[in-house]
């Protein structure tokens, strides 16, 4: 005891004689310094191009497989409900059935879009318009807390599977987001229910142009607002919204986003008689809060480590 | 504390403690969302450093929730300003380690001292979400999951509570009494 008493760094003395006095405060050198380090954090890390994002970069290398991992680890603990709930040739079955239902919903939400833009390009060679995209398909393994205010996901994919920021995002019900920033293995993807989340939409039947925000909430109860530009246009309750999009569009907030991705569908319109505008609000057509397998668009035929659905269908 | 190589073991310690917060934050971003509840899941990062203030003293816990701020700050899908959560952990960790000056903390003084960190936390990053403009969620929706963050900090908090109180129990006599020797 007396022994390890003398050997005993000096901090560690001081530390115990300052409890000792009833005193137990930490040094205030101490706590100047990290306060500062906090507020330089605040202050480097302000505007696009950040001097953090390195770091962001290097932390994500590391915790994006560590998330990887433990969420195949977790998968079937996760899956045992579904296992109880049905025999395993019912399972098969059933997700067949649903992926066939909602490939089929998406094609009756899209429908109007897509024979509005045929009459549009009508005469038009059917190549342009056939642009054909091909999804990365990736599975989410972490989620942002609501603590964070921000609705922001990880996924398993980043460029090494040819992945790249601003693209776009979706499941098999619709838009899901876009892409933040990747690392090697990972990229954080910005959901569409996001507070800062804008997106370009248009009414799938009227073909009229607005944008799309997000509330910040996820769950049952997320819903967009849509703000049309054209305001003595009124939106009916159940009308479709997909993407605008815009194909390298300079500086459009639409910009990321690819065209006639559905989104959701109208469930109630109120007018604002103090701001003269139309404002409709939107239920999403993807869950939020189960988001499990989704689907990068990415350019038709993308170097990648992993298998990419081809428009048509194909894998490769 | 009274081991001889006492740099090696705060060594080692250091790397338990990493790793500590490292599984902390995998649990909290990938494990309990399938748990969560309206997208809230409980704060297990905020929780370690409660836990080191508890057993260790405000200055440990300050700079280890300096460091685990941080790291949630930086960790994917992290996407704000770099330095809130570090602000929020550092004061949680602050507040933590002053009640432990008080007495030796029963398992209710822990679980009011999680509440009240967990609601600290939250605050404060809410509230420097507001100073910097970085949050677009309005107060009574910060508000409201504040509050559920606290029950769920609350709850897991009593789960481990055994986990948590085991360690700090054994450590803090033989700490005490060292303090007394050294007198």
């Amino acid at each position: 005891m007396r022994l390890s008493r003398s050997r005993r760094p000096l901090g560690a003395v001081r530390r115990h004689d300052h409890k000792g006095a009833g005193d137990g405060h930490p040094p205030r050198a101490l706590v100047l310094a990290l306060v500062l380090a906090c507020v330089s954090l605040m202050l480097l890390d302000r505007g696009d191009e950040s001097a953090i994002d390195p770091a962001r970069r290097a932390v994500g290398e590391v915790v994006g497989p560590a998330q990887s991992g433990v969420s195949a680890a977790i998968r079937p603990v996760v899956e045992l409900p579904d296992f109880f709930r049905s025999r395993e040739e019912m399972r098969a079955e059933l997700a067949s059935l649903e992926a066939e239902n909602a490939g089929l919903r998406t094609e009756v939400r899209t429908s109007d879009y897509r024979r509005n833009k045929l009459a549009e390009l009508e005469g038009l060679t059917s190549a342009a318009e056939d642009l054909g995209y091909a999804l990365l398909p990736a599975r989410v393994v972490g989620l942002g807390s609501s603590q964070t205010f921000t609705n922001t996901v990880t996924i398993d994919a980043g460029s090494a599977s040819g992945l790249a920021p601003d693209m776009t995002v979706v499941n098999n019900d619709g838009l899901v987001g876009r892409i933040l920033r990747v690392t090697r293995t990972s990229a954080t993807v910005l959901l569409l229910v996001d507070a800062d989340s804008t997106v370009g939409g248009r009414i799938g039947e009227s073909m009229e142009l607005g944008f799309l925000q997000g509330r910040g909430v996820i769950g049952g109860t997320a819903r967009l607002d849509l703000e049309l530009l054209d305001q003595r246009l009124v939106p009916s309750k159940g009308d479709t919204v997909v993407t605008w999009g815009s194909l390298g569009g300079e500086g459009e907030p639409s910009g990321p986003y690819v065209a006639g991705v559905p989104i959701g569908e109208v469930v109630s319109v109120y007018s604002s008689l103090r701001e003269s505008s139309q404002r409709a609000v939107i239920d999403p057509f993807v869950d939020f809060s189960e988001l499990d397998l989704v689907g990068v668009v990415v350019p038709s035929g993308t170097r990648s480590d992993r298998a990419v659905v081809e428009a048509d269908g194909s894998l490769r | 504390m009274s081991d001889p190589s006492t740099r090696g073991g705060s060594a080692a310690r250091l790397v338990l403690v990493a790793a500590a917060v490292l599984a902390a934050l995998v649990l909290q971003t990938t494990v309990f969302p399938h748990l969560a509840w309206g997208g809230v899941v409980p704060d297990v990062v905020l929780l370690v450093v409660v836990a080191a203030g508890l057993a260790r003293g405000s200055q440990h816990a300050m700079v280890l929730g300096f460091f685990a701020g941080a790291l949630l700050d930086l960790a994917p899908p992290a996407d704000h300003v770099a330095g809130r959560w570090a602000l929020a952990l550092m004061l949680v960790g602050y507040v933590a380690g002053q009640v432990r000056r008080e007495a030796t903390p029963s398992v209710g003084v822990c679980l009011a001292t999680v509440a009240a960190c967990s609601f600290l936390g939250s605050s404060v990053f809410a509230l420097s979400g507001m100073i910097l403009q970085d949050s677009a969620a309005s107060i009574p929706d910060q508000l409201g999951v504040v509050l559920v963050a606290v029950v769920w900090d609350v709850l897991l908090a009593a789960l481990l509570a055994a986990l948590v109180l085991g360690p700090a129990r054994r450590v803090r006599p033989r700490t005490r009494t060292d303090g007394l020797a050294r007198r």
